[in-house]
């Protein structure tokens, strides 16, 4: 403690805000986001928080956390160590602390210090500085519950109300240290709690107080300036993945001129697809909140069936129970797409942090020979793009596609520059207009070998579809073996077609080096970092990240073949380097692995990559 | 659903696919029932899409020339009600059986039920699993010695019409296969009915449960052990027409009574299928042979508004109100920076 403030210049910085899970942690961290992107800072977000909605008060367990990174620089992470840990108690204090980079600042709610917050948290002493060794930190005890209580006792608001406003305090200070202005925030206020001015008061009072308090305190932290970004020009928001997704399949339906149906069941963290989707009947969407599951995609399959662009969407678990119909959908050759936000598994495993581990239950994970289109995103803004995609190949091609994120990108944010919608293409939908002669359900175009649609409604087109073998034209029921071998072939080949369309694999770097980074999906932030950190002191390293899984892009082998080594980064045991040995024999796969609901951080990934570099 | 003007037979909705029941199954009578009421409907043979999940009846839509979706076990209510809220103008209908609908399938079944989603579900009772080869199902007669309960079963079974009715239910009738007229019957009405539809129609399995219903099918007795209800009409039954129904107040039960000098028609109790309080149905739906007579006809149909229709104009207000007429809309929406 002590430090006299002074500036210090920075490309990038990452900030923590870390409290009880009722502490409003998610709020002030998307608060300081959104005023950092405003002024012109790339960024990325990563909201932390327990399954539990209110687990114990005080307990580790019930630590929520919102880290951002945001720089005048390329920012594709949410940061690995922050450089500023705002504590709001001791379980914070204890369960974050080791996020902090070597002699980075934690501010620290010195009112939260008291026995019973401290014995709450597992502390021993009544010192938690000494006791976790955080000296070697810079240590800003600042009494923001009496500050706030202080700040607030004029104003006519209950003891509860007004201790539910000290994050406001918190964010206040930090706002001093970055230099940053108050007024989006305070707009924010307005707007939110628009017919309480007793409240859009008492919330701006106390960012004042603690913008103010932050200035006058002799022993502040060094305050930070960080320079806006040069990004592409235009006009950027803000945007998490799970809403990306439920954009991405409204302007698909646009572009397909089909109406848009998700049948779903709420599941962490999927649930805020079938939110936004719901709310989204604004633009026409009709959702299904169904009993289970598997009702969510029959419901969809049905609503296929019916002429609709319909989509569904899980996690892990349901997606395990969403395989048979999954099936269904593969056999009656209908478009649908399934949307998997992985989470960390077996079971129920970790619902609130990300994993990578169902890549293999997506390609695989069904009866009989069952194939689908397999895609990837990996990042929150570009969840759209993929999302987009996926509905394109779904229905141009007849085809079932898993759409993979995970908790990672889909509760992270980024900016993201606005497209229009006149950059993506139109989806032609293969539906067969009332009065063509001699059509055959199962008829296939000779291109894609994609079935034509027929809706129900159409006069002159009714025909049966189902889950039993098809006849390879007329598709009735047929058990003839050598159909059915002839069916079996025709599936796999359809959905290996989709690779005529998907783009070719790129390499970020050299395109021969000493060592080959392949990852997929929600890794890629990481993953690019790293590799771009690498390059920047002068290793010869490249990433090659994949999107497209199944298919996979027709190039992989010309690529793998230029690099030394290759070494395959996954949060999971190892499932996308199984699939290439399958795949894409004749190159020794090495892996790095890690599967512990964490994303990597680019610090061990770096090590890693040296190590092999030396090797 | 457009109205035709065309003049369909029940031919037209036959499909070119061989039937492939076993002869004498009770599946025959009930889809030629199905094909005599559809032109009744006044509805556009594209318009009419089957929806079916696993086992004998479900193998229903490939008969029928019409739109058809033979789905898996349990399923057909969920496939159904997403065809439906997809395309509320299409007249639905779901084949199923007492395992795919009461076992397998009994949650998509119930909620199907309680969101009152335009669907009209004929459920096949036959009191087995055909298809797998004769293992009881969730309707078999307590005691019921079949191939996985040879000591008998010690399960009580569902009463397909107590679950419509408990399922907040508001249409549920019950027939029989070897009544075709009363099958086309009821068919017909449920075909008009808005809102979800279940029809029991209690079907013999010549194979593995031969003359389940046969108390009911016996040419002597049957009109003495069963009652047709009709909407408005006294609730008067026997191959004399010598018995009804009234209401014991005190037991707050059903009871058989001889029309004669203790009891005239104006005792009897007058079916109303149309009354929102499901207690006399539920009772009705419930009789069973020999203490009272089983119940056929419409037991009960209420009119409510359907969910589909709900979500239909529920998307279409919201729409008109909205500020978003497109994607770009919707993407410049909130708050947005320029770089």
């Amino acid at each position: 403690m002590g430090k006299k403030a002074d500036t210090i210049e920075r490309e990038e910085v990452v900030v923590r805000f870390s409290g009880d899970s009722g502490d409003g942690m998610q709020l002030t961290g998307t608060l300081f986001s959104d005023t950092s992107a405003f002024i012109g800072n790339d960024l990325s977000t990563f909201p932390d928080y327990p399954s539990e909605i209110r687990a114990p008060q005080g307990t580790i367990g019930g630590v929520s956390g919102f880290q951002v990174h945001f720089g005048q620089t390329s920012i594709k992470t949410p940061g690995d160590y922050a450089d500023i840990l705002v504590a709001m108690n001791p379980a914070a204090l204890r369960a974050t602390s080791k996020w902090v980079k070597e002699g980075g600042t934690i501010i620290i709610d010195e009112d939260s210090l008291d026995e019973r917050g401290l014995k709450k948290a597992g502390f021993k002493t009544d010192d938690p500085i000494a006791e976790d060794k955080l000296d070697r930190f810079n240590i800003i005890m600042a009494p923001i519950s009496s500050l706030t209580k202080e700040a607030l006792k004029d104003k006519g608001l209950d003891p509860k109300s007004i201790l539910r406003s000290k994050n406001m305090f918190a964010l206040g200070m930090v706002y001093w240290i970055f230099d940053r202005p108050l007024n989006y925030t305070e707009d924010f206020f307005e707007k939110k709690f628009k017919n309480k001015p007793l409240v859009i008061d008492a919330n701006k009072t106390v960012l004042r107080a603690g913008y103010n308090y932050a200035e006058t305190m002799e022993h502040m932290a060094p305050s930070y300036k960080v320079s806006p970004a040069k990004i592409e020009k235009g006009t950027y928001r803000n945007i998490s993945g799970n809403i990306a997704t439920a954009w991405g399949f409204i302007a698909a339906a646009e572009k397909a001129e089909l109406e848009l149906f998700c049948g779903s069941y709420p599941i962490t963290p999927a649930t805020e697809i079938l939110q936004e989707l719901s709310e989204r009947k604004d633009m026409g969407v009709k959702t299904f909140q169904a009993e289970d599951e598997i009702a969510g995609i029959c419901t969809s399959i049905g609503a296929s069936f019916a002429g609709d662009l319909a989509v569904t969407t899980t996690s892990g678990p349901g997606l395990a129970l969403k395989g048979e119909a999954i099936g269904l959908a593969v056999m009656t050759e209908l478009p649908l797409v399934i949307v998997n936000v992985q989470r960390g598994g077996p079971s129920t495993g970790l619902p609130t942090k990300p994993e990578q581990s169902d890549l293999m239950q997506a390609l695989y994970g069904r009866n009989g020979e069952s194939p689908v289109v397999v895609i990837a995103a990996s990042s929150p803004s570009n969840c759209f793009h993929y999302a987009f995609e996926a509905a394109k190949i779904a229905v141009e091609h007849m085809t079932p596609v898993i759409l993979l994120t995970d908790g990672f990108i889909a509760n992270g944010s980024e900016p993201w520059r606005i497209p229009t919608m006149s950059e993506y293409p139109d989806i032609k939908a293969p539906i067969v207009k009332e009065g063509v002669k001699d059509w055959q359900p199962y008829a296939r175009d000779a291109e894609r070998l994609a079935r034509t649609w027929a809706i129900p409604g159409t006069k002159g087109l009714e025909h049966r579809i189902g889950g039993l073998e098809k006849d390879e034209l007329k598709g009735s029921v047929s058990h003839d073996p050598v159909n059915h071998q002839k069916m079996v072939n025709l599936r796999e080949e359809k959905v290996q077609r989709v690779d005529r369309v998907i783009p070719k694999l790129k390499v970020e770097g050299e395109e021969s080096a000493k060592l080959l980074v392949v990852g997929w999906g929600g890794t890629y932030g990481h993953l690019a970092t790293a590799v771009k950190q690498m390059q920047d002191k002068g290793h010869s390293i490249s990433l090659a990240h994949f999107n497209y899984i199944k298919p996979l892009p027709t190039n992989v082998r010309e690529v793998f073949e230029k690099y030394d080594k290759i070494v395959v980064c996954e949060n999971n045991m190892g499932q996308f380097a199984d699939y290439l040995r399958m795949t894409t024999p004749g190159f020794e796969y090495l892996q790095y692995n890690k599967v512990q609901g964490l994303p990597f951080t680019t610090i061990e990934l770096e090590n890693h990559f040296e190590k092999l570099l030396e090797e | 659903m457009a109205q035709t003007q065309e003049v369909l037979t029940p031919k037209d909705y036959k499909s070119d696919q061989e039937v492939r029941w076993c002869p004498g199954c009770g599946d025959h009578a009930i889809m030629n029932a199905i094909q005599r009421a559809l032109p009744e409907l006044g509805i556009a043979k594209e318009d009419f899409a089957f929806i079916s999940g696993i086992g004998c009846s479900s193998r229903f839509p490939y008969y029928m020339n019409t739109y058809g979706f033979h789905g898996i076990h349990g399923r057909a209510s969920a496939i159904a009600s997403g065809t439906k809220v997809a395309n509320p103008n299409l007249s639905v209908w779901q084949i199923t059986g007492d395992g795919d609908a009461m076992a397998i399938g009994g949650n998509h079944f119930i909620h199907a039920i309680r969101r009152n989603i335009d669907l009209n579900i004929i459920l096949f009772n036959n009191e087995i699993y055909g298809l797998t080869k004769g293992q009881y199902s969730p309707t078999s007669q307590f005691g019921a010695v079949t191939k996985t309960s040879p000591y008998g079963t010690v399960e009580h079974p569902f009463h397909p019409g107590e679950l419509v009715i408990g399922a907040q239910g508001k249409f549920f009738a019950r027939s029989i296969d070897n009544n075709l007229k009363l099958c086309q019957e009821i068919f017909v009405e449920a075909g008009k009915h808005h809102g979800a539809t279940v029809v029991e129609v209690l079907q013999n399995c010549v194979i593995y449960n031969d003359k389940t219903h046969a108390a009911l099918t016996d040419r002597e007795h049957k009109e003495d052990r069963s009652i047709v209800l009709h909407h408005g009409e006294p609730m008067i039954f026997g191959k004399n027409r010598d018995k009804g129904l009234i209401l014991d107040a005190e037991n707050l039960k059903l009871k058989v009574v001889e029309l004669g000098d203790k009891y005239t028609e104006k005792d009897i109790l007058v079916h109303n299928a149309k009354e929102e309080n499901p207690g006399i149905h539920l009772m009705l739906a419930n009789m069973s042979y020999p203490e009272y007579p089983v119940a056929f006809g419409v037991i009960r149909s209420v009119d409510v508004p359907t969910y589909d229709g709900a979500v239909q104009a529920q998307v279409e207000y919201v729409k008109g109100e909205s500020k978003y007429k497109c994607m770009d809309d919707l993407l410049n929406s909130g708050t947005t920076w320029e770089v």
